[in-house]
């Protein structure tokens, strides 16, 4: 331990290190802690642990949904708190809430945002009418279900969901991101040694 | 506007076409927008709508007079208390219906709060509009406040189906005039630090302050209602021009502008809240307990024939022209949405303006895209 | 309650005066005035329209400055159109009627007169098929230009659910 701590000492000098007030934790126990531990993790698990901690969704309100979905991510309900962050671009994001009625009209821009977003990529169904249509089932205009143009990961009910209803559709999503990464590891493993045979 | 006028052939400069939209962030909904740009200057602009066209007015036809009022929540789904209220005024005009004093007292109370939850709306997004990224979260706290009140009253936070043909769902729960005196109090505080917040904020006047000024002939000729006209200067408010349901008996102004730029037209909503707030207050110490449903029978049939009821909604002239023929469906329903005239404008309000201003010009018109493409 | 309920059953005085004006004002003797609920209303042959919201507009004792709203209502064999107008300096309004045949429903278009008609006409011919002459633009506003058919109209099937 005296190494590691004269290694260190410049990164522990602003930490006073007699004090033994709550809060101020001496350097030196961080250190001892963390450092000469090792993680052992499938390489995938990790990623995905890396991956659900930190969803950034593509802000993209199509219709009433819109209105929960922000009101799920300012001050009342702050859906920071999961590490959801809202990104105007489809090139940095990885989540994209479908949030109101699909429209024939805009299928396409719908399809084509997909596209742009980098994989690993996710699709919240937000709301009744991302999810089939909803009141407007028997429109000429409107696309029954965002299923139709693009896969779906999670359907959250409801019209509007509410902000809770929200969160918790996103919680499951990251259920799904974690033992999808488990799954897809044995799904590998298999599709291997097929091959070999 | 195509994009073959842009070749250029002679080597000197050209326009520049950008497209803004249907998924933007500011142009608040699926709204698409096509800028010819000289340099800085818009020289000409397109808007695009449609992207949202659910086909509610064809819908309308195929569901009974009663069904039709969960429709008219999704128009409007900032204010959708207010489109309920007009669809059932209309019904009730064609019924020629009595509707009971205290159904109207829960009526008007909750469409004055509804405003100032969509005035909530504009001005925490008009503040991201401009680049200020507080404002939002103190409008959404205000809304959040609105709404779960709303939600003790009428049992959802956004699509209430509450406003009903003939007066009201239910009475108000016991403890709703508690809450509500609760509510107002802190809405009071709360419009007067938004006001601090933001009004004269220098930045924010740069931004706004004699950008896009409108003039009375030309915002009555575009059909210009609401916040947006006022702030030109003419005194119009169908509340007390032509006073529906108990309107006449509430003492409140209307605030105007003078030059109708951005600041006017955001500045008339931080005051119309204030006005909402005194009405709300008003309506509370007139409010008597009794009935809140006219006497009528369950299935609604109106009399062949046809109505056209104009109401003030947050965004302006909502009008709702209902057709009857007698039977159990309404015949047609064609929904005079405020935002969608509003929005026409948007091409005369851009031109000749510098490209950074496009986004806070569309956002002081406030529009909701459920009502422009219904 | 009671002189509320009058109130919306009846003209108001500005539009009375209105009636009382109206006939010499417009000088066509063939037009029937009627009122419904509290609306004057008045049925116009088609060619008649362009020049009679002309003079609505710009004679100064009707002043129709405000475009409501215009809407059609489809009556299977026939397409109505509806202009509301109002007018903010005399506060009167009135509803006029003009009935098309729906195999040629052409009128002329009065966006050069009230500029708030301009995406009214256009939805108008999305959703009914309405052609306005002389329009700036006519092409479709609320659906995908390859949309086929006008989904407004009565004879326009809606979607049947199916169980998927
Ligand atoms: S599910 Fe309901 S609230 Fe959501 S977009 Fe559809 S109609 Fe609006």
């Amino acid at each position: 331990m005296e190494m590691n701590q004269d290694k260190y000492s410049d990164l522990t000098k602003g930490y006073d290190q007699d004090s033994d007030k709550r809060g101020n934790i001496p350097a030196e126990s961080v250190f001892e802690e963390v450092l000469p531990n090792v993680i052992a993790a499938k390489s995938n698990e990790l990623f995905a642990l890396a991956r659900k901690s930190s969803l950034w969704t593509l802000s993209f309100g199509l219709a009433c949904c819109a209105i929960e979905m922000m009101s799920a991510h300012m001050s009342h309900h702050d859906i920071d708190r999961f590490g959801i962050v809202t990104w105007p671009s489809p090139r940095q994001s990885d989540v994209m809430i479908v949030a109101g009625t699909v429209v024939k009209k805009m299928a396409d821009p719908i399809k084509r945002l997909y596209e742009q977003m980098p994989e690993p990529k996710w699709v919240i169904a937000m709301g009744a009418c991302a999810t089939n249509g909803g009141p407007y089932y028997r429109s000429y205009s409107v696309v029954m279900g965002v299923d139709h143009l693009i896969p779906v990961d999670v359907y959250v009910p409801g019209c509007p969901p509410r902000p809770e209803a929200l969160m918790y559709g996103i919680m499951e999503l990251q259920d799904k991101i974690s033992s999808d990464a488990k799954n897809r590891a044995n799904l590998i493993s298999k599709k291997h040694l097929n091959n070999e045979n | 506007m195509k994009i073959s006028e842009n070749i250029n052939e002679s080597g000197s400069t050209v326009d520049m076409l950008i497209n803004m939209g249907p998924q933007h962030p500011s142009t608040h909904g699926v709204f698409r927008l096509v800028l010819q740009l000289d340099g800085e200057l818009i020289v000409d602009a397109e808007p695009h709508i449609g992207y949202l066209h659910r086909g509610s007015e064809k819908l309308c036809e195929t569901e009974s007079y009663s069904q039709v009022v969960t429709l008219f929540d999704r128009l409007d789904y900032v204010a959708n208390l207010n489109s309920e209220l007009a669809y059932c005024m209309a019904v009730e005009k064609l019924l020629e219906l009595q509707i009971p004093d205290r159904a109207w007292y829960i009526r008007t109370i909750l469409c004055e709060l509804n405003r100032i939850s969509s005035h909530m709306l504009f001005y925490g997004v008009y503040g991201l509009d401009v680049g200020a990224m507080t404002p939002v979260l103190y409008g959404f706290r205000e809304r959040e406040r609105i709404q779960s009140l709303f939600e003790q009253v009428t049992g959802a936070r956004m699509m209430h189906n509450y406003i009903r043909i003939g007066g009201v769902k239910e009475d108000t729960p016991p403890e709703f005039n508690e809450n509500l005196h609760a509510v107002v109090l802190e809405l009071e505080k709360a419009i007067e630090e938004c006001d601090e917040l933001l009004t004269q904020n220098e930045a924010f006047l740069a931004r706004t302050k004699n950008i896009s000024c409108l003039t009375i002939e030309d915002a009555i000729d575009f059909g210009v209602t609401g916040p947006i006209l006022r702030s030109t200067g003419l005194v119009e408010d169908v509340r007390i021009s032509e006073p529906y349901g108990i309107y006449d008996r509430f003492d409140f102004g209307i605030p105007i502008g003078s030059t109708g730029d951005c600041w006017d037209r955001y500045y008339i909503r931080m005051q119309e809240m204030r006005e909402s707030l005194s009405i709300i207050k008003q309506a509370i110490k007139q409010m008597e307990p009794g009935e809140v449903q006219a006497k009528m029978r369950r299935i609604v049939r109106p009399p062949k024939g046809e109505c056209f009821v104009r109401t003030e909604s947050p965004r302006g002239d909502l009008g709702v022209f209902l057709v009857s023929d007698g039977s159990q469906n309404p015949y047609r329903v064609k929904v005079r949405a405020p935002s969608f005239a509003n929005l026409q404008a948007i091409k005369h309000m851009l031109e000749g303006v510098y490209v950074a201003d496009a986004v806070v010009i569309l956002g002081s018109l406030d529009i909701v895209l459920g009502e422009v493409d219904r | 309650m009671e002189d509320q309920a009058n109130k919306t059953t009846a003209l108001n005085a500005a539009s009375q005066k209105l009636l009382g004006i109206l006939p010499s004002i417009l000088n066509q003797p063939t037009l029937q005035y009627r009122t419904n609920i509290d609306e004057l209303t008045v049925n116009l042959p088609g060619d008649l329209v362009h020049t009679i919201c002309k003079i609505l507009k710009t004679h100064t004792d009707t002043a129709f400055d405000y475009l409501t709203c215009l809407s059609v209502v489809d009556y299977e064999d026939i397409l109505e159109i509806n202009y509301h107008l109002f007018s903010y300096t005399k506060r009167h309004k009135m509803v006029l009627k003009c009935e098309l045949k729906s195999t040629d429903p052409t009128i002329s278009s009065i966006s050069n007169i009230w500029r708030a008609a301009n995406w009214f006409e256009r939805e108008a011919h999305d959703l009914f098929g309405v052609l306005f002459e002389d329009h700036p633009s006519l092409d479709r506003l609320l659906l995908p230009d390859d949309f086929e058919g006008n989904p407004g109209l009565k004879s326009y099937p809606l979607h049947e659910y199916k169980e998927w």
